[in-house]
């Protein structure tokens, strides 16, 4: 139980030689944003093409190597995003997991979303924008009142919708992604709506490393200062895109990744 | 401050390192926790005794609050937006609620396969949890009392050394009935510990203890 001052010492290095390859090495060999009018989808490659009107929700089945690109058609929405293994759903996103195995809050293009059983949920293979949340979640009855006055349709009650749906209740519903939703720290910890980081036609593409249920919300994030009636719909385009490879930039983007995918592939092996 | 009061103390328990603990604290009660030799994080979860299925929720919590690092003040924040407890003193300053509670899983993606087979917080909580008639669904983005975790404006988010001297403590007063759940971390693989966990104890004060 009690540890010896060498394993303290041989513990001590190994993190500290994790965290400047995570930290410093890795960051380097990430990839640059997508373009706006980069990544185009060959018309055979989408399955399934959907808009979200602002407030409303879609849950979508993935399998394995199926992508999701989300895109924020008029710069003016933010889409809050959970999900679960199809086959056994208390596997599902884990935000926390996600960041500090990655040793950051802000995920980008060659990034993975986690589950939280170490494996990979979610791989971003695009993505135009950067500009994402893990820490401060969506929506809700309590902050649409707060900030609007009366309650709009929020992320929280759409997530409860949705999850009844499909056979799932409150207790399954983790902390959320929110996409085009520029949240920043100042020096003192406090949040910060970074709006001029938002921009129409950004978008995301989401690759399913597992089966996937998930749900996408489009209500404004509680930071945005825009009022709901600002918000607009969202395009979601389910497509075919092939498992990744074993040079995929998002498996090799540090040995984290790496060991994450390589566990998730156990399940298909 | 390095000699908490405990006077009025209902109850009082050592928890050893790495095991887990839980109690229903009673509204008005407080819970301090106490780091009886320092640096030592504690994983904590909270739900509504009379329905669990309300929790708390880390992400209303900092949505609240407006910032990222729990301390004096702060609110705890349920997923139906209900205040549970909030932080009623705090004598080391600096609680995490955005890195989550440690796996075997997590361990072994963060620091190689063979940290699989260490004991973690997530075990911890299953154990407990289960004792309630609750499971690893159950299990959402907790709090980490005594642990650093500062999240810098690159995003960079990174465990450092706990800034908790010995005996250094919080106090938790609950809002509601809360079913109160602590795992005291058994990580060794990063600074949230010292790299030794060690024993914490935890006391709970009847409101006119106060």
């Amino acid at each position: 139980m009690s540890q010896t001052q060498q394993e303290i010492e041989a513990n001590r290095r190994r993190y500290e030689e994790l965290r400047a390859a995570g930290q410093e090495l890795t960051p380097k060999g990430l990839p640059e944003p997508t373009a706006l009018d980069g990544a185009p989808i060959s018309p055979d490659a989408v399955i399934h093409r959907e808009r979200v009107p602002p407030g409303w929700y879609a849950t979508m089945r993935l399998r394995r190597g199926e992508t999701l690109r989300i895109v924020d058609d008029t710069g003016r929405s933010s889409v809050s995003l959970v999900g679960w293994r199809e086959e056994d759903t208390s596997e599902r996103i884990n935000c926390a997991d996600t960041v500090k195995v990655q040793w950051s809050a802000a995920v980008g293009k060659g990034r993975i979303i986690l589950s939280d059983m170490g494996r990979v949920l979610l791989s971003l293979i695009e993505d135009t924008s950067g500009a994402h949340d893990l820490l401060v979640g969506g929506s809700t009855p309590a902050s649409t009142l707060a900030a609007f006055g009366a309650t709009t349709r929020n992320t929280q009650e759409n997530f409860l919708a949705a999850a009844s749906k499909i056979g799932l209740d409150v207790r399954d519903i983790p902390p959320c992604v929110t996409f085009f939703a520029p949240v920043s720290l100042d020096d003192a910890g406090r949040f910060q709506w970074q709006g001029e980081r938002k921009r129409p036609g950004d978008f995301v593409d989401l690759r399913a490393e597992m089966n996937l249920i998930i749900v996408a919300s489009n209500c404004p994030h509680p930071l945005d200062p825009a009022r709901p009636a600002a918000a607009g719909p969202v395009t979601l385009i389910k497509h075919r895109m092939a498992v990744a490879a074993a040079d995929d930039l998002c498996r090799t983007a540090s040995p984290e990744a790496t060991r994450a995918f390589a566990f998730t592939d156990r399940l298909f092996a | 401050m390095s000699k908490p009061d405990t006077s009025h103390a209902v109850y009082t328990c050592d928890i050893p390192p790495e095991r887990p603990w839980s109690r229903i604290l009673r509204k008005g009660q407080t819970l301090r926790i106490i780091d009886s030799e320092g640096q030592q994080a504690v994983d904590a979860l909270l739900y509504c005794a009379d329905d669990p299925s309300e929790r708390y929720s880390s992400q209303d919590t900092l949505r609240v609050q407006g910032s990222a690092y729990i301390d004096l003040g702060t609110r705890l924040i349920s997923n139906r937006g209900r205040v549970m407890a909030r932080i009623t003193a705090d004598t080391c300053g600096r609680h995490d609620t955005s890195a989550g509670c440690c796996s075997c899983e997590s361990n072994a993606v963060r620091f190689g396969e063979a940290t699989k087979f260490q004991h973690a917080c997530r075990e911890n909580f299953i154990l407990e949890l289960s004792k309630h008639g609750l499971t690893k669904r159950d299990i959402v983005s907790n709090l980490n009392f005594f642990m650093n975790v500062p999240i810098d404006p690159s995003g960079n988010f990174t465990v450092v050394d706990g800034i908790s001297a010995p005996s250094n403590y919080v106090d938790v007063t609950a809002d509601m009935d809360v079913l109160f759940v602590i795992s005291n971390c058994p990580q060794v693989n990063n600074p949230c510990n010292g790299f030794n966990p060690t024993p914490i104890r935890v006391v709970i004060r009847d409101a006119q203890g106060l």
